[in-house]
């Protein structure tokens, strides 16, 4: 069992995945737990469905699909922070506007012909697929998205915890709504190359929703839901490995089996719901 | 002595609507003002003056002797919306640390100096016991505390409180008033309560500020609360009735107004 691990580890498509894959859970966790705190996990998923459009149309016009999905999402995103505190009370707004961007994604896929296959790429992840552009493209926006979180993640965090004293301090609170959004679309777009569109919500808010539920402080929060978004990407991508089975399932899978063991904790243990 | 807050001839303006004009108010340090008066009369424009918030069209605000915006790391703001954390574990105390010197850039990493600040202000506001606990799980009242806790980070020499006695129980509602009033003889800030009903800060604060009929009008419990100082104020018939040492203000018509919503 060891030794056969070790032989996929030398295979140059697994070496790939678990690269890309594990950036990409890295980039998801933090920025999932900043979605957790701030309430807008429907426009992360908001994000991933619209950039279904971008990966479609960028392929109709014979560009990769990661690029067309992350113009997209990010400019989705921007104009969504721009909308800012508001984003939590527009799920009308922002739901139609995903509608719309699949609809139009379906369009796409129709008038390309006979693409089915990068459609399912697309809408389930296909890590195993990744090349080697493709990672350093990974490798250089999850760096510029950490490095960029790094830099206001402070502020960041004042004006999802207390915005109002936030703005009475002079805090933008549009423009770091903003910048956080379009650092969402970014995370959204890498996560979606590993667990596909539609799946994206696992990686992202999976992690981060569990480690909220279990840590009492931001940085163990932050490493609590790196921690288990690694384990399910990794183990995930082995998994896959040893049983020919999709690697997308089996991350949702071991996240489903981590927030169903989390739950019973916190109601049963620590009797955290009143 | 300058004064901690100078209102000269105050005029506001949202759109082309007239919130505020003629306000003049001279608080000095240390006073403990209540502010109160019936829901759209222009509180919390008045905060958004103060805090620099919502233009001035005419008139001066000054807030030790410097205008509005200028002194905003000196002003403890306790707003009326709170985090929502539900189904988070974030502990109180962590929620407080995050609003510690929250305009810095980097990461929200606190020295060990930060930390006692914010050890000090979850004491000031009385915390300690629950400090530590999820947010999500507190009660009303204790999440008020940390509330104010959040406010009193950066030792202000003014605390704006907007209705932090909103959605609290009678008992709750005093002890926060006392706790407010202990910060006070602590720290010597001067602080500007916003409320609902008169009654809960009768013998705690030192004078009312007023606002009503697009104005406010500053003054002594005894000076305000009358019959004919608040008529004069609404523009209509008003009533102040005392009894059992409380005060109700009573429409002519019978219309109970605000402060007589007491639980």
């Amino acid at each position: 069992m060891i030794d056969k691990l070790l032989e996929y580890l030398r295979y140059d498509f697994v070496q790939n995945a678990l690269a890309a894959g594990s950036l990409a859970a890295i980039l998801g966790a933090v920025v999932g737990y900043f979605v957790i705190i701030r309430n807008v996990s429907f426009a992360a998923h908001a994000l991933a469905h619209i950039g279904f459009t971008g990966a479609t149309g960028a392929i109709l016009f014979g560009l990769a699909p990661l690029q067309g999905m992350l113009a997209i999402s990010t400019v989705a995103g921007a104009i969504m922070g721009l909308s800012g505190n508001r984003l939590e009370r527009s799920e009308l707004a922002v739901g139609m506007v995903l509608s719309i961007a699949l609809g139009i994604g379906t369009l796409f896929l129709a008038l390309e012909k006979g693409f089915a296959g990068s459609a399912t790429a697309i809408l389930f992840g296909d890590i195993f697929g990744v090349s080697k552009t493709q990672i350093l493209q990974t490798v250089v926006l999850a760096l510029a998205s950490l490095g960029a979180l790094a830099v206001f993640s402070r502020r960041l965090l004042f004006a999802s915890i207390q915005p109002d004293l936030g703005r009475s301090r002079g805090l933008s609170l549009a423009g770091l709504s903003c910048s956080f959004m379009i650092i969402l679309a970014i995370s959204v777009t890498l996560v979606s190359q590993v667990v596909g569109i539609l799946l994206v919500f696992t990686l992202v808010i999976g992690p981060a929703g569990i480690a909220a539920r279990l840590c009492r402080s931001f940085w163990s929060s932050i490493g609590v839901s790196i921690i288990i978004a690694l384990c399910a990407v990794w183990i995930g991508i082995l998994l896959a490995c040893v049983t020919n089975w999709p690697p997308s399932f089996w991350i949702t899978a071991i996240l489903f089996a981590v927030y169903i063991f989390t739950e019973a904790f916190c109601r049963f243990v620590l009797r955290l719901d009143r | 002595m300058v004064s901690a807050l100078s209102i000269k001839d105050l005029k506001v303006r949202l759109g082309n609507r007239t919130i505020l004009e003629d306000v003049n108010a001279e608080i000095t340090p240390g006073e403990f003002i209540g502010i109160f008066g019936p829901n759209g009369a222009g509180k919390s424009t008045l905060v958004g003056a103060l805090l620099g918030l919502c233009p001035i069209r005419s008139g001066t605000v000054e807030l030790f002797g410097q205008p509005p915006g200028k002194t905003n790391a000196e002003i403890g703001y306790m707003p009326q919306s709170r985090a929502s954390l539900e189904s988070t574990a974030l502990s109180a105390r962590s929620l407080v640390a995050a609003v510690q010197e929250g305009t810095r850039w980097g990461v929200p990493w606190n020295s060990r100096s930060a930390r006692d600040s914010v050890d000090r202000a979850i004491t000031l506001a009385g915390a300690n016991e629950y400090a530590d606990r999820p947010f999500s799980i507190l009660s009303g009242g204790e999440k008020q505390r940390i509330t104010l806790a959040q406010s009193l980070l950066g030792n202000p020499r003014l605390l704006i409180l907007d209705e932090p006695l909103a959605s609290l129980d009678p008992k709750n509602q005093m002890r926060l008033v006392e706790r407010v009033s202990h910060v006070r003889q602590e720290t010597g800030a001067t602080i500007l309560f916003i409320a609902h009903d008169v009654n809960p800060l009768l013998g705690t604060m030192d004078r009312i500020l007023y606002v009503a009929g697009g104005t406010a009008q500053l003054g002594s419990v005894d000076e305000i609360m009358t019959s004919e100082s608040l008529s004069r104020l609404y523009g209509t018939s008003i009533d102040v009735i005392r009894a059992q040492g409380r005060l109700f203000v009573v429409a002519a018509e019978g219309h109970v107004t605000e402060s007589a919503r007491h639980d």
